[in-house]
């Protein structure tokens, strides 16, 4: 490098050093404009933040309010709805609007389908957790991405063109609409719900306590089974309640799978109708003059609500907990 | 790109040997002669807290201007907590709370009143671990001038320019600016954090031990650049490394359990030390 | 973990001789324990990881199955005709297009407002710490109250959605689901018409205010339009009176000519209550997808790290230019991942939109926000609860169509992942 370059080089430097300084000490955006649409920001954002707490106040409000119509109605009493088995509201000099045949129906469904999802659910999470290696994991993992990421329609297509001529194949006294077709269509529709719930509870069980178990000599059941399962428990739990919400409140595959007469069996071979299934019915037929039919669609919702949104709850709850204790 | 291998004496590569530069200070009165320092920051009976712990009791202590202060001590005694009080940074953790007084020239650094925003403009800050933005070189130095400026395209190219210069860095990336920081090296990163800090002319620089996550030579390179700012900013430096804080460092104070034990020159701390806990201190006996 | 309850027969016998073991003499309490063999635990472990495999072959048979019988009642039937053609009775000439199009509308509409409000959701939880004791408060409901949200089941938004935005709680008149006999509607973009047949056979169009308003009589010197929109002088003939020959033939009527009422609405008409349209199927998507695209979002935001905030903040950055500059430019892959993953729920939503349109015959895509419309899964629904088998064939095509705009829709979110995640320290 000549001596010039060095020359020009410096000078520019000092240039440099000029120009930034005056631009440095120049002025400034003002601070009350920045402050000002700081907060106007802070209101929207808090606006929106408040939506989601007002979309509850008006599901509340809504199933309340119709609810109470609904009971307003002179064939309508509280004793028949909580204290009869017969839902029978179409038929003009018959109505009756006892819920517990909806609820029975429901619950039908959903016990078929958490024998299948809970235990098929927990023994995949953990196996993928403590058990898989990676090349399985890397498999496994998106096929239940893709199983949860299938509309609900196709699981009931799927339940009355595959599942039912199965059941009927093997055993004769199925009906074309049953409970056990539904049920275990729902059961691997909540498979991937109950899985990844369980294996995010059972993934957050720190490593020491494995590490511990294993230095005693166990051998990798014991470790599952006996150190981290216990552990992950409330996790689990957790993961089963919101699962059972899950099925309690689908749709699809009920209305298009387990019939639509509401009666209190268990039987799993009849046909039943749930709750969600006589919504459906309600929204599909010409039932739409606000009579008794139509509100009744609303305190069946309501039920529903009540009972989903208790599930859900005590599982966030427990789950909550859960994840303070390990994290 | 490895990083330069600077030697303390020999002169970085890139360092800024204007005459000129002794008289410039960005957004600061001019650079005094080294015996008279005057007063930056005024800490008068600091207590601060993190809910219910006290983190920092009683601190007095005097940060002059244009000179490099080293807050030395132990995990947990309060010197990383008092840097982050001098610009509120504090702030964003719940439950921390301070009393006492704490100043900058006029301004009450404890102040609700007092605007956060502008005092972190005056009062710049380098953390432990490099954090370049996920953006490019020249981008994460313009950051801060875009915030606070209205500037045209060639009047922001001057200040990174002079930014990457001042920061030792500027031969480096001259020809990638339009390159991710995140591409570049430890050391060339903290010191693009350095340059992105003091693009925006602030008076002060906080640095929470800046070298630690860096391997040797980055951090002699880092260490030069420290000596060379103190010509224009009053530089506040948490460290671990005792060495760092002799070579380095103009005032020293040394904090164990959230109290101020000693403070005087750096020398004086390290070769004659008042106290018999800043003595093991300093020995190595603990900490 | 000896306090694990164990259940099975040799745990049982494992304490027996612990329990001889600790009468044991000065020699130690461990020297006279008897050691157990490994090995019925190791069986134990081996039978246990069959098991495992055997539940995990089960559920990829179970996909195996879904997909298999879907793809051999459908493949068939899956033409060109599924995508051109809208339902007709016969399942030869039927298909999904006006349902393909409903979809279109109605996720790319509830798409546009739940990102905005889902991620400002997000950003307030995650990025504007609650500075008070009633804020955390606060903070804790909303978070509470959203993974709640997640977790009702979507046809309860249907029904709200029924109330609050087809019918919106009856504030504007009654009657939403029965359009005929609504009579208070606030409208824009619609024009009503009592047209009339002239003795040319022509059509002449009336205006009038609104859709209540008396039929008109025909009157000599009434405004007309023809079909074209031009004005035109009809002449009104008492009856009995003879036609003229000439071309006034052609915009001649008789006194007592009977007008039908039509109704012209523009691409931007709206009306309040919303009515069973596409807005309304929009919004209440929405409330289902709303609760997904936050928590994913705030998943997305939660993965910057905190030390390029602290960078920003200690540039004198404000909450919200650390926000705008630096955190969301970060999350986005992960934000546009969580979004998209939350489209293709809305996409596949049924019970809702049946709960809000119904089921009705629609031969066109909409017109209007506020125009009658179905989904696709909806019109699936529809041909598989008909009783036919060549409708369910069709149902099975049509379910290939879906699950295939679903799976380029996952692909593209695996791409985002993937193309646009940098490390971010």
């Amino acid at each position: 490098m000549s001596s010039a370059d060095e020359l020009t080089g410096a000078s520019g430097k000092a240039q440099l050093d000029e120009r930034v300084s005056t631009l440095l000490r120049g002025e400034r955006r003002p601070l009350a404009l920045v402050r000002a649409r700081e907060l106007v920001i802070y209101a929207l954002l808090l606006l929106c933040g408040l939506f989601s707490l007002l979309v509850t106040v008006a599901i509340v409000y809504v199933l309340a309010a119709e609810t109470v119509t609904f009971f307003r109605f002179d064939e309508v009493t509280f004793s028949n709805f909580f204290g009869s088995t017969n839902w029978n509201p179409l038929l003009g000099g018959q109505k009756s609007f006892g819920i517990w045949a909806l609820i029975s129906g429901t619950m039908l469904i959903t016990v078929i389908a958490m024998a299948i999802a809970l235990p098929l659910g927990l023994i995949t999470a953990v196996y993928l957790s403590e058990y898989a290696p990676k090349r399985v994991r890397n498999v496994l993992k998106p096929i239940l991405e893709v199983l949860a990421g299938v509309p609900t329609v196709v699981y009931g297509f799927f339940a009355l063109m595959t599942i039912t001529p199965v059941l009927q194949w093997l055993h004769s006294g199925f009906s074309v609409y049953n409970a056990a077709s539904a049920g275990i269509a729902v059961g691997i529709l909540c498979l991937p719900t109950v899985c990844s719930l369980a294996e995010d509870a059972l993934q957050a069980v720190p490593r020491a306590l494995r590490d511990g178990a294993y230095g005693l000599g166990s051998t990798r059941f014991d470790v599952s089974v006996k150190v981290v399962v216990p552990a992950a428990l409330s996790g689990i739990i957790s993961a089963f309640l919101l699962a059972i919400a899950r099925a309690v409140g689908e749709t699809m595959v009920v209305a298009l799978a387990a019939g639509s007469l509401p009666q209190a069996t268990i039987d799993p071979r009849e046909q039943v109708q749930t709750m969600t299934g006589y919504m459906v019915q309600m929204a599909t037929g010409d039932v739409s003059n606000y009579g008794t039919e139509y509100y009744s669609m609303y305190a069946v919702a309501a039920t529903l609500f009540v009972m989903t949104m208790a599930l859900t709850l005590i599982g966030n709850i427990v789950r909550r907990r859960f994840r303070e204790a390990y994290e | 790109m490895p990083d330069p291998l600077t030697t303390r004496g020999a002169s970085p590569p890139s360092s800024l040997e204007s005459p000129r530069e002794a008289t410039f200070a960005a957004g600061l009165n001019s650079a005094p002669s080294r015996s008279t320092a005057q007063t930056a920051i005024e800490i008068r009976d600091l207590n601060a807290w993190y809910g219910e712990f006290q983190s920092l009791r009683n601190i007095s202590l005097d940060i002059p201007a244009n000179r490099v202060t080293a807050l030395i001590g132990p995990s947990g005694c309060g010197k990383s907590t008092l840097l982050r009080w001098i610009n509120r940074m504090n702030d964003t953790i719940p439950g921390a709370r301070a009393s006492g007084t704490l100043q900058l020239g006029d301004t009450d650094l404890l102040a609700r009143t007092t605007d956060v925003v502008d005092l972190r403009r005056r009062i710049g800050i380098v953390f432990q671990r490099p954090n370049p933005f996920p953006k490019s070189i020249f981008d994460n130095v313009a950051f801060g001038p875009r915030l606070h400026m209205r500037m045209t395209r060639s009047q922001l190219q001057d200040v990174v320019e002079w930014a990457l210069r001042k920061a030792a860095v500027w031969d480096e990336v001259k020809d990638r600016l339009g390159a991710p920081a995140l591409g570049l090296s430890g050391g060339q990163q903290q010191r693009l954090c350095i340059a992105r800090a003091i693009a925006i002319g602030p008076e002060v620089l906080l640095m929470d031990e800046p070298c630690s996550a860096l391997d040797p030579a980055s951090t002699l390179a880092v260490e030069d650049l420290i000596f060379e700012l103190r010509e224009q900013y009053t530089i506040v430096i948490v460290t671990h490394n005792m060495q760092q804080a002799a070579r380095c460092s103009d005032q020293t104070a040394f904090f164990y359990e959230g109290r101020l034990i000693e403070v005087g020159p750096t020398t004086g701390v390290f070769t004659k030390p008042k106290q018999k806990q800043t003595e093991d201190y300093v020995s190595g006996k603990f900490g | 973990m000896a306090n694990t309850p164990d259940s099975s027969p040799s745990g049982a016998a494992e304490t027996q001789p612990r329990a001889l073991g600790s009468n044991a003499t000065a020699r130690g309490p461990l020297e006279s324990v008897e050691l157990l063999s490994g090995q019925p635990r190791r069986r134990r472990d081996r039978r246990f990881r069959l098991l495992c495999i055997g539940t995990a072959a089960f559920s990829v048979l179970i996909l195996v199955g879904l997909l298999g019988s879907i793809l051999i009642q459908g493949l068939p039937h899956l033409t060109w005709t599924l995508t051109t053609n809208g339902p007709e009775p016969d399942p030869q000439r039927a298909g999904i297009r006006p349902a393909v199009f409903g979809t279109l509308w109605v996720c790319l509409i509830c798409g546009l407002l739940t990102l905005p409000i889902g991620v400002a959701t997000a950003i307030l939880l995650e990025e504007y710490q609650p500075k008070s004791r009633i804020g955390r408060f606060l903070y804790g409901i909303i978070q509470l109250n959203i993974t709640n949200l997640a977790g009702v089941p979507s046809v309860v938004y249907g029904l709200l959605g029924l109330t609050a935005f087809v019918s919106m709680f009856g504030l504007f008149g009654t009657a939403a689901s029965d359009q005929d006999t609504q009579t208070s509607r606030y409208e824009i973009g619609v024009r009503y018409f009592d047209q009339f047949f002239s003795e040319g056979e022509r059509a002449i169009l009336i205006p009038v205010d609104s859709a209540s308003a008396p039929m008109t009589q025909p009157v000599a010197g009434m405004t007309a339009l023809n079909f074209y929109g031009e004005e035109i002088q009809p002449t009104v003939l008492s009856p009995g009176q003879p036609l003229p020959t000439d071309e006034t033939l052609q915009y001649t009527l008789y006194a007592d000519a009977e007008a039908g009422r039509i109704t012209q609405q523009a691409w931007y008409y709206f009306s309040l209550p919303l009515g069973r349209g596409v807005l309304a199927g929009a919004l209440t998507l929405m409330l289902v997808i709303l609760p997904v695209v936050i928590i994913s979002s705030q998943e997305a935001l939660r993965a910057v790290p905190g030390s390029l905030r602290a960078g920003a903040l200690g540039l004198g950055a404000t909450q919200w230019q650390v926000v705008w500059n630096v955190t969301l430019p970060s999350a986005m892959p992960g934000i546009l991942t969580g979004s998209i993953l939350a489209m293709s729920r809305a996409i596949g939503e049924t019970a809702p939109i049946l709960i809000i349109a119904g089921i009705v015959y629609i031969s066109r895509a909409p017109q209007h926000l506020m125009d009658d419309f179905t989904v696709m899964p909806l019109q699936l629904f529809n041909w598989i609860s008909r009783p036919q088998e060549d409708f369910h064939s069709l149902a099975a095509a049509g379910i290939i169509l879906l699950l295939g705009i679903l799976l380029s829709f996952n692909a593209v979110a695996v791409l985002i992942r993937q193309k646009l995640h940098k490390p971010l320290s």
